[in-house]
């Protein structure tokens, strides 16, 4: 498979298409979890149960459309090879849990890839919405109006004191997490992150890696979430998450500014060296090249490197984890193999942008 | 204190029931108590239960419970009817099984839920549409039934006449949804 077919193929609206804010929120999500009531939570629920819960999707929203989102189609785990479902977490449209815990699990996706509802995981419904740069409002738009869509046709397990019963209670109430990806290379190189990260936690707020709990910031790129989901409205709830981020995007901006003062020229060395990095090396670690990515997007960002997309960070970081790479070498690949190909992944999507940078020259 | 059911073995867990106001305390051995159990399953002042709860729920085992085995039992007992899932189980596994169990387990979860969600117990976002409707006029009921009581006390008595129809039709559109009481 050519390079340029497999993006086509593999390259979901969130990770090409730009934003607002989007030289430093990469993406918008928000997660409405949502149970049926009369069926048994999925930590319990019978085989049975949960083949009827499928069902339910199958004959009322597989092949549907809801708003100008295009047909859905129903993706069944059981019917995926493993690095099929990989590639789906890779891509953050399922949760790790989704593919590799649940037999009866399902993912509705619509076209554009924009929306994911997970079927059967930790409950039976979360809906998903993923948007490029900073549009929570617009995500939470989306997912209300899903939500609508699908309770009319079937009742939701819901209690007026409570709100959404969810099979853990972190979730009750609104059953919302709004979630937001951020790139913060200047906070991290001025080494205020450390400081940042605790006082955000006390606004009720979460920062975390850029794969869930525990995962270390690969790249610079942080996940900020609430934690409350009862007692306040969904409003309110993304409300306080965008103030805060837009708190942190003035102040990754000032860092820029003050970085660029003080130290330009290593700054623009830092930058192009780990160009060089991408464009040359013929062996790169997961990790590396996550570090040397957000150097080329900060590089990108201030203008010292032009004619590169922008979301070649977004897009790269995805495709070089060892899903994707397995997906575009058509087979199992071992960690070194893995490292190769990474490589040479980098080398020839970077000559892309080079040939595209060409022939706009040309035009 | 002897336990006052074997009127033996000294007694160690003291329950106090209120019920219409009328109070009542029993005070047994831990023997007898887990025979009760489901009798008493509510400790009425257990703060250190609560931690229990949440040492359970957060980090998916108690590590107080392994030392302290009998202080717990009551609570084992609570079951929900709907799916059976145990409260000990849910501390363990850190998620319910049906949406019942948030009734079964009403009284252990308000503090769980002070804890996670800082200090909210109270739903205050979207209501779904379809059930939705009753929840509107049940609201505007108990609202009415406050202005009743008001009007009453004022002795505006006609007013108070005119309330209590609106109140008996919006009673008579729940019943029509077949979802009265």
């Amino acid at each position: 498979m050519s390079l340029e077919k497999f993006l086509n193929r593999a390259v979901s609206s969130w990770m090409s298409q730009e934003g607002p804010d989007s030289d430093i929120v990469l993406s918008s999500r928000i997660r409405l979890a949502r149970n049926i009531v009369d069926y048994e939570f999925p930590t319990v629920f019978s085989n049975e149960e949960a083949q009827q819960i499928v069902n339910i999707f199958e004959q009322h929203f597989s092949q549907q459309s809801c708003r100008s989102l295009g047909r859905f189609e129903l993706l069944k785990m059981n019917e995926l090879q493993p690095i099929e479902k990989r590639v789906l977490v890779e891509k953050h449209l399922i949760s790790p849990h989704l593919a590799e815990d649940c037999p009866f699990g399902a993912c509705l996706l619509s076209e554009n890839e924009e929306v994911s509802i997970m079927i059967n995981e930790e409950d039976h419904i979360r809906i998903q919405c993923l948007f490029p740069g900073f549009q929570l409002t617009e995500a939470l738009e989306m997912a209300n109006e899903l939500d609508d869509w699908i309770e009319w046709y079937v009742n939701y397990a819901f209690d007026e004191k409570r709100g959404y019963l969810t099979s853990c209670p972190t979730n009750v109430g609104t059953g919302l997490r709004a979630s937001v990806m951020m790139h913060l290379p200047a906070l991290i190189l001025t080494q205020q992150m450390n400081r940042i990260i605790p006082a955000i936690n006390q606004l009720g707020l979460v920062v975390r890696g850029t794969y869930g709990e525990g995962s270390e910031a690969l790249g610079n790129i942080f996940q900020i979430s609430n934690q409350i989901t009862l007692g306040k409205s969904e409003e309110d709830i993304v409300e306080d998450l965008k103030s805060v981020v837009q708190q942190l995007i003035a102040q990754e901006r000032m860092a820029r500014e003050a970085l660029v003062k003080t130290l330009n020229i290593q700054l623009e060395d830092r930058v192009f060296r780990s160009y060089g990095i991408l464009a040359n090396s013929r062996v790169i670690e997961s990790k590396e090249a996550a570090q040397c990515l957000s150097d080329v997007r900060l590089g990108i960002d201030l203008g010292y490197i032009r004619n590169i997309s922008r979301n070649i960070l977004n897009e790269l970081m995805i495709l070089t984890q060892p899903g994707f790479l397995q997906q575009y070498a058509g087979g199992a690949l071992r960690p070194n193999e893995r490292d190769v190909l990474r490589a040479r992944l980098i080398r020839e999507r970077l000559k892309m942008e080079e040939r595209k940078a060409m022939e706009g020259d040309e035009a | 204190m002897i336990c006052q059911e074997c009127k033996q073995r000294p007694a160690t867990m003291h329950f106090t029931k209120i019920i219409n106001g009328e109070k009542t305390e029993i005070h047994l051995c831990e023997h007898c108590a887990q025979e009760h159990g489901n009798v008493f399953m509510f400790p009425e002042n257990s703060g250190f239960s609560i931690h229990n709860l949440l040492s359970g729920l957060l980090n998916f085992e108690s590590p107080i419970k392994e030392t302290m085995p009998n202080a717990f039992q009551g609570m084992d007992l609570l079951q929900c009817e709907r799916c059976n899932m145990t409260y000990h189980q849910f501390t363990k596994i850190g998620r319910f099984g049906c949406s019942h169990c948030y009734h079964a387990f009403a009284k252990q979860l308000q503090p769980i839920l002070k804890r996670l969600h800082s200090g909210n117990t109270i739903h205050a976002g979207k209501i779904p549409k379809r059930i939705g409707g009753t929840i509107h006029v049940r609201k505007q009921i108990e609202q009415l039934k406050q202005r009743l009581q008001e009007l009453i006390m004022k002795e505006e008595f006609e007013k108070a006449a005119e309330v209590r129809d609106q109140i008996r039709s919006l009673e008579a559109q729940l019943s029509e949804h077949g979802e009265g009481e």
